[in-house]
């Protein structure tokens, strides 16, 4: 199957486009108060209290549905900070509020990427460059083949395997992602010049460890492996969910990867026109939307992703028919569908085109 | 209404040394214990100052006075500091500065007067919805208009308006300390009416001999009281020794900058402490027409300099930067400038072309200016 190419839009058009998107997010950031700082508020108090309720089942974890009950506790935990607080927090969609506690600038998350390597590789990179391949590490996160403009090679024959272990291993893999191994390998960088980001993912990776493997087995005495077991059971639990919803951001059939010559010289609506092509969404309930943080609005947070996410929802409604009047495809469909194309892109990318 | 201090008082010391050891912090990183403690009670706080609304008095002069009770991080003010307080408004954290009008202390209640300004934010706020039990951010003491430690022998009081409540609360400390050196206070309002503490001023002079209180009205004559603004004849009439008197001023620009020019032409400055509690005026303060171009640059955005203080055109030009007291006490807008000079309004300053940090409310270009906004 040959890569989607875009649909061509007049000059006249995108120009439309980005003061059609520009106009919508005037009235959301005029809108914003109260409630949309209660809200995040409310999420942060729910993740602190399955955080202290997944600790504490734990503690009794030789009792099994205390340990069930933990482990399903504390990764509700590990995925309402990454996902709707941590990611969207560092985004920057609550500096408004003045709240320090709020601030995208330092804000921390419960994970071994560095949050700051992460506003950098994340907000920076891949939301600019969102879907050129040689620019957005997040094509492939410098592993794996997910795109036809990357050239085949060899090495990926192993790419189901390789994103099999990127799912298991996530965190990790996102804590990997600002250092660039994959140029360093190249020889296009030396370590000496990621020294730095190399010691600060020690740092934070050593901080996470002590936390959920040394410490709180510890002082759960005789149930130490048990609580051990339930932490890592926690991270993977959060691992395969995150990588799960990630992917079905921008690698579902229809999403189209771009070159950089293509987008050499985007204006306003350009950008906003590719973002809309190389996203997609899935569809759910309200409590779905939350736990994957609102990115199953993927095309939504692409297009303004410095918005409160709670507010994706119903600007949806406004993009959707933006699309429609444009002829724009949206690209939309439940989880199965959305990320059974993603699995089957990533068999069919090991193979030669 | 009575509040409940959370945790109990016998609990607390033991409680908040282990609260501040590393192992909590570690089992709760990354958000520290904080985080966790506050789901129990919201002004249980072991590293932030926080304070809850005890009481609250309505005067019929539209202000409002609020009686503070601190948690154990707040470690005080000194006689004369400002405080921040900080409350949300439609979602968003706004801070000001409020002088306390009591004696100094290091801890147990305050009691700050917030006046009502039809167009102030966080004053309307506190007018319509502050009510007892709410928590609010309370900072230390802040500000170098302070009452020295080593309390001098005469000392000069004056001020104007809303600018009596640091100058009380030195009062409050000399009268409670039984200070034996001589203090003159001299207060200017339009009316009577309009001097918030008369009774309690009548009080102290009455029961300390070395204290002298003078009322000038402004707007209403009144016998035996001085009238009109701050004159040569009013210090002479008052404290005819005021070049040996350490003198604290806090009021309108206009009792200011008559004093700032008395004692600069008497070479008495260093006698002089002052506090200024409206924001200068810029439009006087300009030496030259607005001709230069600031750049922000984190943003990218740029604006032609229209001569207001760089807080204010930044938000012209859409940022959000963050501020407090917008009239150069609190540094809460510190930010870097990366070139170009700019001029203090408050001092009349000129800083150099280098990078440094700057507070934007009371900064205005000279030149092309940079910021790291």
């Amino acid at each position: 199957m040959a890569t989607a190419t875009a649909p061509q839009l007049s000059v006249q058009q995108t120009d439309e486009l980005g003061r059609e998107l520009d106009a919508i997010r005037k009235l959301v950031l005029a809108d914003l108060g109260e409630q949309d700082a209660d809200y995040i508020r409310s999420v942060i108090r729910l993740q602190r209290k399955f955080e202290l309720a997944g600790r504490g089942l734990l503690f009794f974890g030789f009792i099994p549905p205390a340990w069930l009950g933990g482990v399903a506790a504390l990764s509700l935990s590990k995925i309402l900070d990454n996902m709707e607080i941590g990611h969207n927090v560092m985004h920057g969609q609550y500096d408004w509020t003045k709240d320090p506690e709020l601030d995208g600038r330092s804000f921390e998350w419960d994970s071994a990427c560095p949050s700051d390597h992460w506003r950098h590789s994340h907000n920076y990179i891949h939301h600019t460059y969102t879907n050129i391949v040689g620019k957005d590490r997040d094509v492939g996160y410098g592993v794996l083949r997910m795109s036809e403009h990357q050239p085949w090679r060899l090495y990926y024959l192993g790419n189901p395997l390789y994103a099999a272990l990127l799912a298991i291993f996530f965190q990790y893999g996102v804590a990997l992602h600002d250092l660039e191994v994959d140029r360093i390998v190249a020889g296009e960088i030396t370590v000496g010049e990621k020294r730095e980001q190399l010691e600060a993912v020690g740092r934070k990776v050593g901080r996470q460890t002590l936390k959920d493997y040394v410490l709180f087995p510890l002082l759960s005495g005789p149930s130490a492996p048990l609580v051990f077991a339930g932490n890592a059971s926690a991270n993977l639990l959060r691992n395969l969910w995150a990588f799960t919803t990630i992917f079905c951001g921008h690698f579902p059939d229809g999403t189209i990867q771009f070159t950089e010559l293509q987008t050499s010289e985007e204006t306003r609506g350009d950008w906003y026109y590719r973002q809309m092509l190389g996203s997609a969404d899935v569809e759910g309930g309200k409590l779905f939307h939350i736990l994957s943080g609102n990115l199953s609005h993927q095309i939504e947070h692409h297009l303004f992703p410095d918005l409160p996410s709670s507010r994706y929802a119903e600007i949806a409604v406004q993009v959707r028919e933006i699309c429609e009047r444009h002829g724009i495809a949206y690209n939309v469909g439940g989880l199965g569908k959305q990320f059974g194309s993603v699995v089957r892109k990533i068999a069919r990318l090991a193979l030669p085109d | 209404m009575t509040v409940i201090p959370f945790p109990p008082a016998r609990l607390r010391s033991p409680a908040s040394r282990l609260l501040r050891s590393g192992l909590l912090d570690a089992l709760a990183a990354p958000h520290g214990i904080e985080s966790y403690l506050e789901l129990l009670h919201p002004s249980f706080s072991p590293r932030d100052s926080r304070a809850h609304i005890a009481g609250i008095r309505h005067s019929g002069a539209g202000s409002a006075t609020l009686t503070l009770v601190p948690n154990e991080r707040w470690n005080g003010f000194r006689a004369g500091q400002f405080v921040r307080l900080t409350v949300e408004v439609d979602g968003v954290r706004e801070t000001r500065c409020y002088s306390p009008a009591c004696e100094e202390r290091s801890g147990g209640d305050i009691e700050i007067t917030v006046k009502a300004h039809r167009a102030g934010k966080v004053s309307r706020y506190l007018h319509e919805h502050a009510h007892p039990g709410m928590t609010v951010r309370l900072s230390d003491g802040e500000g170098d208009f302070v009452l020295a430690p080593e309390r001098p022998a005469r000392l000069l009081l004056i001020s104007s308006g809303s600018g009596i409540t640091p100058v009380m609360s030195i009062l409050r400390t000399l009268c409670a300390e039984r200070h034996s050196g001589a203090v003159t206070f001299l207060h200017y309002a339009p009316t009577p009416r309009e001097v918030v503490y008369r009774q309690e001023l009548a009080a102290l002079a009455a029961e300390h001999r070395n204290v002298q209180i003078v009322l000038a009205y402004t707007r209403e004559a009144v016998a035996g009281q001085l009238a009109g603004h701050i004159s040569g004849d009013h210090l002479q009439r008052v404290a005819r020794d005021y070049h040996d008197a350490h003198t604290y001023v806090c009021g309108a620009p206009g009792l200011i900058g008559w004093v700032r020019s008395r004692w600069a032409e008497e070479g008495i400055e260093r006698l002089l402490r002052i506090e200024s509690f409206r924001p200068p005026s810029f439009a006087s303060a300009r030496t030259s027409a607005a001709a230069g171009v600031v750049h922000f640059s984190r943003s990218d955005e740029q604006v032609c300099d229209d001569g207001r203080s760089l807080l204010e055109q930044a938000e012209h030009a859409g940022l959000r930067p963050q501020f407090g007291c917008r009239m150069g006490i609190c540094r809460i807008c510190t930010c870097r400038k990366t070139a170009g000079s700019v001029r203090n309004v408050l001092s009349g300053e000129i800083s150099g072309p280098a990078e440094e940090d700057i507070q934007l409310c009371v900064s205005v270009p000279v030149e092309n200016v940079e910021l790291a906004l």
